[in-house]
């Protein structure tokens, strides 16, 4: 028997977290969708999807007094970090006029946009207008090898929805990027922890194989 | 490489069965929504849409449950509109595995409520639904918003209320033309072109496509950022993978 804890702060959706894993896993595989601190500390894994503005998200750890919690499992077991899961792991984010985040990564998240305005993002290599959120299907390309990208073939598309992304400061930790007007960071990790920008839960029969891989992962490198 | 432009099958849900009307009437069946759901997954869907028509309040009920089946099956974005009223509404539908929700209606009776719904499950899970219809013809163009599944006028200029809801939280805009809706006649471009020049969010154009070609020039000429179809694809004529395949033979970034 084996234990995987999703992380709910009360919103969005994670019944779709929950199916994908129980849709790859075998049975003997037991999924709970929980903010208690308890039951994320005796899961063999946790993932952590994270949801809303990541200030919201934060402070809902904080008011359930997960943060000494968080940093053990980040030490400790397999820990999936999707979208917001992803980039509250590193030192800041300028989301809602600046937030520190857990510090656990080198890096920093930051808006789409050029600076000529939130509603303004152009293509430096086109010059044609970006939307903004980046919406939709998108290559991601692996640039080291890691046990999560087992069996996932370099380049292939997954389904991403965010306003802000990672830049990260140290290569040791980046393990995929994403171009969107820009280079970013579309998988980020060090020793138990892998992030991911995309939603592996939406993206179909290669979203499934990284949560699968994630499944049986002993979360060594 | 690249972000590609998205091809999302749109599923009309009256009473947990697909239908699907010609011009709102003559409404034909057109299958099990779950069925039909995953058939446009293995065929290469980017996403799919239920818009649920049903008129009677126990009839509602089924798409919690319709949502939940497909969540459990089909591992694509979902978004899924119609009758969206109250933030508990969102909440369910979210909850049952829906990715986003559309709101039509009652944005237009309440614009704060796209903003409460923003703020509370994030940008990227409320979709705006305009349907427009033209009410000028000669420039400069203009087209009305209008509500009840096309049926009651507003007033309210189609193209400043997207940007007025982009301002209250919209993430995406699903950008109807009242006027070719069910013609098979292709998009309104120039309401699709003039729209996705005026916000910053995605748009999925919707609304009169009758072949393929119709998507292409709904990305192309019409600036869209998704194109949305049912009645082309639910009756056999063509698949998703067809119409990705003549996109991309017209340059178009396509997931394949």
């Amino acid at each position: 028997m084996s234990l995987v804890a999703v992380v709910n702060f009360g919103t969005g959706n994670l019944r779709s977290v929950q199916k994908a894993i129980e849709h790859v896993a075998d049975k003997r595989v037991r999924v709970v969708v929980t903010d208690n601190g308890s039951e994320l500390a005796k899961a063999d894994r946790v993932v952590f999807p994270g949801q809303g503005a990541i200030g919201t998200c934060l402070d809902a750890m904080e008011k359930r007094d997960l943060r000494e919690i968080f940093y053990l499992i980040l030490s400790s077991k397999p820990f999936l970090g999707i979208c917001l899961g992803l980039q509250a792991m590193y030192k800041f984010s300028e989301e809602g006029g600046g937030v520190q985040c857990m510090g656990v990564l080198d890096g920093v998240v930051e808006h789409f946009s050029d600076g000529s305005g939130r509603d303004k993002f152009t293509d430096p290599a086109t010059g044609g207008r970006l939307k903004v959120p980046h919406m939709g299907w998108n290559n991601v390309m692996q640039t080291q090898p890691h046990p999560l990208w087992c069996d996932i073939e370099q380049g292939q598309r997954f389904y991403f929805v965010h306003s802000y992304c990672v830049q990260s400061n140290d290569s040791s930790q980046l393990y995929g990027v994403t171009e969107y007007g820009k280079t970013f960071t579309a998988a980020g990790g060090r020793d138990n922890f892998f992030g991911v920008q995309f939603h592996p839960e939406k993206s179909q029969s290669a979203g499934l194989q990284l949560i699968k891989n994630f499944v049986s992962w002993d979360g060594s490198v | 490489m690249g972000l590609a432009k998205r091809v999302i099958p749109c599923l009309d849900i009256d009473a947990g069965r697909v239908v699907k009307g010609v011009k709102f009437v003559d409404i034909r069946d057109a299958g099990d929504p779950v069925e039909v759901a995953s058939k446009y997954d293995q065929q290469g869907a980017d996403e799919i849409t239920f818009l649920d028509i049903t008129a009677s309040s126990e009839g509602r009920q089924t798409i919690y449950a319709l949502v939940e089946e497909v969540a459990s099956q089909v591992f694509i974005p979902m978004t899924v509109g119609g009758g969206v009223r109250e933030l508990d509404d969102v909440h369910r539908l979210l909850h049952a595995g829906a990715d986003k929700v559309a709101v039509n209606t009652a944005a237009v009776h309440n614009p704060e409520f796209v903003r409460e719904a923003s703020n509370h499950f994030g940008v990227q899970c409320i979709v705006v639904a305009i349907d427009a219809k033209r009410v000028s013809d000669k420039s400069p163009l203009a087209w009305e918003v209008f509500t009840h599944g096309g049926r009651q006028p507003t007033g309210i200029d189609a193209i400043e209320w997207g940007q007025r809801m982009v301002d209250c939280g919209a993430g995406e805009i699903l950008l109807t033309s009242m006027d070719r809706d069910g013609t098979r006649d292709g998009f309104d471009l120039e309401l699709t072109r003039t729209m996705s020049n005026s916000v910053p969010v995605p748009i999925i154009a919707s609304g009169g496509v009758g072949n393929l070609s119709h998507l292409v020039e709904g990305i192309i000429e019409g600036g869209a950022d998704a194109v949305l179809a049912a009645s082309i694809f639910h009756f056999g004529e063509h698949t998703i993978l067809e119409a990705k395949q003549v996109m991309l033979e017209a340059g178009i970034e396509v997931r394949l």
